[in-house]
């Protein structure tokens, strides 16, 4: 106790010197700390409606205590593992086909030593990258609609019968995955673009006096030099799986698709927002951010001890 | 270097299958190139395309019968130029609002003799792993009067944290300790020696703050659809999920006597998208660097 104590009183001190010292920094830090006690940890303090009757006039503090109520509800309702399915296996999807491609893309620039093409390349990869969800979804929804976008024109062109590919539940995933990928990929590159770099030249002088062929060169030393980056963007992925963004899963619903497109996030904004059944939306968010947070730790300590790479 | 011009050079020949290798990842580059230009090129072109070509899927690369019917459309259509006005504001003054916060909590953060820094720092990362939800957020917006306001775009997001660790890792990168307390010997203050000394030297890092706010805030929907209600504060991304994807029930138009208008509805859409996305990939090649750097100066671990 004693240790404590003095411990405190020594950052006391400190704080105080500091704060005679850095006054204005102080005053600086306080307008953007503020913004994330009001828009950051009052939310977080407010998820206790999760275990509350929300009542409008009482508000959240004096609304009377369920407990589980609402987090038993939604156990109990069959659209729970529904929802849980459809959001895990949009994400997994979306990491097994969108993590490896920005690696392969970048090992295959990094082979190009005609700079022009390399750049333009990049260039153009990059872009789709500004392009915002509502007008990607607009654009996909213009490709893919049944008489009149251009993918089912070519499709009845080669004898084929048009899809109505949004209203095909089991396309849902692929388009969302595919067109994810079509817009980040160059950006998501470029990240592992720097990490070729970075890679020490001796390591290449090497592999060629061994002679080592492009693709040894690659598996050798590309790989191994770019592995930490990889981990760690691994990681970062890992830890957004239930936080699968809602924005164009939301804008991408209709009621064809909504078996498979119906996921927690979306759920959670019907629920709430729509139907205004806060309790039991801030029930189901909970859950999903817990879930979460347990998973980024999870993924961080393991990755941490088969390979000294982690968040923190 | 007398010596190694007397020695022949010897290059190592490529062999027949590295540049086997070297040739399949040139194929696989150029269709990653078709398949990313592509979309766009067809949008842009269908969207200066006569309606009936655009309809009849006569469009397949290049424009064909070029008219601006659609353009002129867009600007004769107030709720489209409202949005346009609305979506130029957001981004203007929530990139200001933005920048200077994150500038002012990231600053402070990289000085070494500020205590608490370790604290702050924690306390913001932390919202990264964790939130409260849609709900619990929606609830604090409401209270405090902010639904259906501008304050609601502007304010409950400004702060991104991804945007404070890269400016606090710039500046502590780029401002030497030492500089900072030469100045505070000489009897500069901490505010003082920010506008003189810091912010002249970091133009890099403000222009990819600016940027990324900027280009955030245009392309955003999200808050703008759970916090507006009336539409002539609707930026133009809400304006235009209204009218390309909640219009989408195609078919509809079939039996209409006004074809020439449903015609006209459909090259709409493809006009609305270039306005919308063209301001961001005009600027684009020359910032490009810009956001380059933002990312990789984020991704050093400080």
């Amino acid at each position: 106790m004693k240790g404590f104590y003095s411990a405190k009183n020594g950052y006391g001190r400190q704080f105080a010197k500091s704060l005679r010292r850095h006054w204005q920094l102080y005053v600086l830090v306080l307008p953007p700390l503020l913004f994330f006690v009001i828009f950051k940890y009052v939310p977080m303090a407010n998820a206790v409606l999760a275990f509350k009757d929300y009542n409008v006039i009482k508000g959240i503090w004096g609304s009377p205590w369920v407990g589980l109520k609402y987090f038993n509800m939604f156990f109990e309702n069959p659209i729970f593992w529904t929802l849980v399915r459809n959001t895990m296996l949009l994400s997994f999807y979306q990491l097994l086909a969108g993590f490896p491609i920005p690696i392969l893309l970048a090992l295959m620039l990094n082979e190009i030593r005609n700079g022009r093409f390399k750049r333009f390349i990049q260039l153009v990869t990059f872009a789709p990258y500004f392009i915002s969800t509502v007008v990607m979804v607009s654009m996909i929804m213009l490709f893919l609609a049944p008489r009149l976008g251009f993918v089912n024109i070519a499709l009845q062109y080669f004898g084929f019968e048009p899809i109505n590919f949004l209203g095909e539940p089991n396309m849902f995933r692929s388009i969302y995955v595919w067109s994810d990928i079509w817009q980040t990929a160059g950006y998501a590159a470029v990240i592992y673009l720097a990490a070729l770099a970075g890679i020490d030249p001796t390591l290449y002088e090497a592999a060629k006096v061994d002679g080592a062929s492009r693709f040894q060169k690659i598996w050798h030393v590309d790989l191994p030099g770019i592995l930490p980056t990889i981990t760690i963007i691994l990681i970062l992925n890992v830890g957004n799986i239930m936080s699968i963004g809602f924005e164009k899963i939301y804008l991408l619903q209709n009621s064809l698709n909504l078996p498979k497109s119906e996921v927690i996030a979306t759920y959670v904004y019907s629920m709430g927002l729509l139907n205004a059944n806060y309790s039991f939306a801030t029930a189901v968010g909970l859950i999903n951010s817990v879930i979460n947070l347990i998973l980024l730790v999870a993924v961080n300590s393991f990755a941490k001890r088969i390979s000294n790479n982690s968040i923190w | 270097m007398a010596i190694s011009s007397t020695v022949p050079k010897r290059k190592i020949r490529e062999s027949a299958g590295d540049r086997l290798f070297v040739f399949a990842i040139y194929v696989i580059l150029s269709s990653v190139l078709v398949a990313v230009l592509y979309p766009l090129i067809y949008i842009v072109s269908s969207s200066i395309s006569s309606p009936s070509a655009v309809v009849s899927g006569k469009v397949w690369l290049w424009p064909v019968d070029i008219s601006f019917r659609g353009f002129q459309t867009i600007f004769k259509t107030p709720l489209i130029m409202t949005g346009y006005g609305n979506s130029l504001f957001y981004m203007a003054v929530g990139t200001l609002i933005s920048v200077t916060l994150t500038v002012m909590l990231a600053y402070p953060l990289s000085r070494k003799t500020f205590f608490g820094r370790k604290g702050i720092l924690m306390l913001v990362m932390f919202t990264m792993l964790f939130g409260g939800g849609l709900i619990p957020t929606y609830l604090v917006v409401k209270e405090l009067g902010m639904i259906d306001s501008r304050l609601a775009l502007l304010i409950p997001n400004a702060i991104w944290v991804w945007q404070v660790i890269i400016a606090r890792s710039f500046f502590q990168s780029t401002i030497p300790d030492e500089l900072a307390e030469a100045s505070e010997i000489d009897g500069c203050s901490d505010w003082r020696f920010l506008g003189s000394v810091v912010l002249p030297l970091s133009k890099p890092i403000i222009a990819v703050l600016v940027l990324m706010y900027a280009v955030g805030q245009w392309n955003a929907y999200f808050d703008a659809l759970i916090y507006l209600k009336s539409d002539k504060l609707f930026p133009l991304q809400l304006v235009l999920r209204s009218i390309i994807i909640q219009n989408n029930s195609a078919g509809a138009m079939d039996i209409s006597i006004q074809v020439q208008r449903a015609q006209l509805a459909e090259l709409l859409k493809y006009s609305l998208i270039v306005v919308a996305t063209l301001p961001v990939l005009i600027i684009y090649p020359f910032v490009q660097r810009y956001f380059v750097q933002g990312m990789l100066v984020g991704s050093i671990k400080g």
